[in-house]
């Protein structure tokens, strides 16, 4: 596996709670599955990939965690296009000119 | 030397370190029972409007611009009885430095955490109040850590959330996100105990004087423009500081006659903490999962008394649906040419709708807009529905049901508010009141109290307590 520099800006995650330790006014469904924790930072040592790792985070916190991945991109978009919303806007124009949409 | 870390230990050391991290003794606000003294609280620990406007003005926050949406009007008046369809405004709030009304939340509390020598701040929020709080810090030279509840078990996050994450980011912040759950709390008091930081709480009176100066600006702006105050302000309505922020700054105004109306999205049905349900609303904010529980019991938050207390302003409150939401999200932007994201435009669907049973000569003013993009926009945000089981088509939203289906209005006309049962969500707050204090009778002094909690006069106090058989 190839390995990842100390210094590079990494994601981490841990379980914060395990789902026995958790507090007990929750739904059923949440109550089965641990709490869990996403952060990111610079790694103190060299790391693959799932090792257990420390991390500086932007706070210049030290933070515990397995290494997910080097570099995290943000993926969030403007997603799948929705072909319902396209019509709303000539329907209201067609309404505001008086004539009746056909949209 | 190291602190137990344990759930149990951790919270049972809360009030130590709230008040550390927030430093305001609220003990000196506490009356007989269940009372406090809520105007003195605001008084001694907030800051006044004139000191507020000052620190906004050196950080850019507030003095939006207030726009009349004519063609939403023009469009209102095309289903509105004979002489009916109020003209619409709109304070756009998008504007401010990190796009919401929550810079204003933001602005006193990291002003006050600067002066008052904490390094950096916290904030426990999914919303637009992390970037608010990031983006002061980072003008005020301070840290700041988000703590977010972001994902599901399957590690599937809201776009809209991800979204705010990345903007958290973009001013510096540190940002650590969690699945589902209250206990995001815990995460909350360790880090503010591991780092000595202020806690940025949304409910302190810092936070709820900041939102007073929108009120006040509307009052102002609005009486510029018109020459009078307008008929009714709408507020979305979460956690209730919004609306209460923004109602003590009419009231500070002089604006007495404006009714105060609260908005939010209809997503009864689904549970907050549930891991399953979490990704099967569209909304993360201005939804009726925070709206009722909030209002009718506001002593919930990360603080011992919230400075957002809503039922004390509220005239009205309606619901609207996720698909009329979106809807008018996307009328604002084809018909009045403003983009902006689909939270803050909850209460323009209330607006729209009450428009139509409104004289055309009165006024209503939407107060508020957020900023869009990627994750944070009706194409994204219905997309995720899709993905995640959603039904979406065009019909009428009144059947709609939150976590099965999102019914865009087949026709504008179809967009009809539903009122919510003030009288019913005020015996709910004397109820809870009840419950958590165990009261067997209210004293008098208590009875005052109450009154201004719930804003209602000593007769219909009384009658919800006899309906209730409570002692007096
Ligand atoms: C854009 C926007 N509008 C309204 C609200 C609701 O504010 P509050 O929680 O104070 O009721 C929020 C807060 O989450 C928000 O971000």
């Amino acid at each position: 596996m190839e390995t990842i520099k100390k210094g590079s800006w990494v994601r981490i995650y841990d379980v914060v709670l395990k789902s026995t330790e958790r507090s007990p006014n929750l739904p059923e469904d949440t109550k089965k599955v641990p709490l869990e924790m996403w952060n990111k930072g610079f790694l103190q040592k060299d790391a693959e990939i799932g090792d257990r790792v420390t991390v500086k985070t932007l706070t210049n916190r030290l933070v515990e965690g397995k290494l997910l991945e080097e570099n995290p991109t943000y993926t969030h978009s403007f997603g799948k296009f929705v072909p319902e919303i396209l019509p709303i806007g000539r329907q209201l124009k067609d309404i505001l000119r008086g004539g009746e949409e056909d949209a | 030397m190291h602190k137990d870390t344990s759930y149990e230990a951790v919270m049972s050391r809360r009030g130590e370190i709230m008040k550390k991290a927030v430093g305001i003794d609220y003990g000196s606000f506490e009356l007989a029972g269940v009372a406090f003294d809520y105007e003195q609280m605001m008084r001694k620990t907030g800051y006044s409007l004139e000191q507020v406007q000052k620190i906004q003005r050196s950080t850019g926050v507030g003095n939006t611009p207030l726009l009349e949406l004519k063609n939403l009007t023009a469009l209102a008046r095309k289903f509105s009885p004979k002489g009916k369809g109020a003209r619409i405004f709109i304070k756009d709030e998008a504007s401010n430095p990190s796009g919401s009304y929550k810079a204003r939340r933001a602005s006193t509390s990291v002003y006050h955490a600067k002066k008052n020598g904490y390094k950096g701040v916290i904030a426990a929020t999914s919303g637009n109040y992390g970037a608010a709080v990031a983006s002061q810090a980072a003008m005020h030279g301070l840290e700041t850590i988000v703590i977010q509840e972001c994902y599901d078990s399957r590690g599937v996050g809201q776009p809209e959330i991800i979204e705010k994450a990345r903007k958290c980011e973009a001013y510096g912040a540190e940002v650590v996100q969690l699945t589902v759950g209250p206990e995001l709390f815990y995460t909350f008091l360790t880090t503010l105990e591991d780092t000595g930081y202020f806690n940025a709480s949304l409910y302190t009176p810092f936070g709820i004087a900041g939102v007073e100066t929108l009120g006040y600006e509307i009052a102002m702006d609005f009486r510029e423009l018109e020459g009078k105050d307008p008929d009714a302000v709408i507020c979305t309505n979460a956690g209730g500081g919004n609306l209460t922020g923004t109602a003590r700054g009419l009231i500070k105004a002089g604006a007495e006659n404006t009714r105060i109306i609260g908005a939010s999205v209809d997503l009864s049905g689904l549970h907050m903490a549930s891991d399953t349900e979490f990704n099967r609303k569209s909304f993360t904010t201005g939804h009726t999962g925070f709206g009722m529980p909030y209002a009718t019991w506001p002593d919930r938050t990360d603080v011992p008394r919230s400075a957002a207390r809503p039922l004390r302003y509220m005239d009205e409150y309606y619901l609207v649906s996720q698909g009329e939401v979106f809807f008018m999200t996307e009328a604002l932007a084809q018909i009045e040419g403003l983009e902006r994201g689909p939270a803050g435009n909850t209460s323009l669907a209330v607006a729209f709708s009450l428009a139509q049973e409104m004289d055309e000569d009165q006024t209503i003013v939407v107060q508020e807009t957020e900023y869009t993009g990627a994750g944070k926009h009706l194409q994204p945000q219905l997309s995720f529905a899709r993905e995640n089981g959603i039904e979406i088509f065009r019909g009428n939203p009144q059947e709609e049901i939150p976590g099965k289906n999102i019914i865009l209005p087949s026709h504008p006309e179809l967009i009809k508010v539903r009122p919510v049962d003030l009288k019913k969500m005020k015996t709910s707050y004397v109820k809870n009141t009840v419950k958590k204090n165990a009261i067997e009778q209210f004293s008098q002094d208590e009875m005052v109290f109450l009154q201004e909690e719930v804003k209602l006069d000593k007769v219909k106090l009384e009658a919800i307590l006899k309906d209730l058989s409570i002692k007096y």
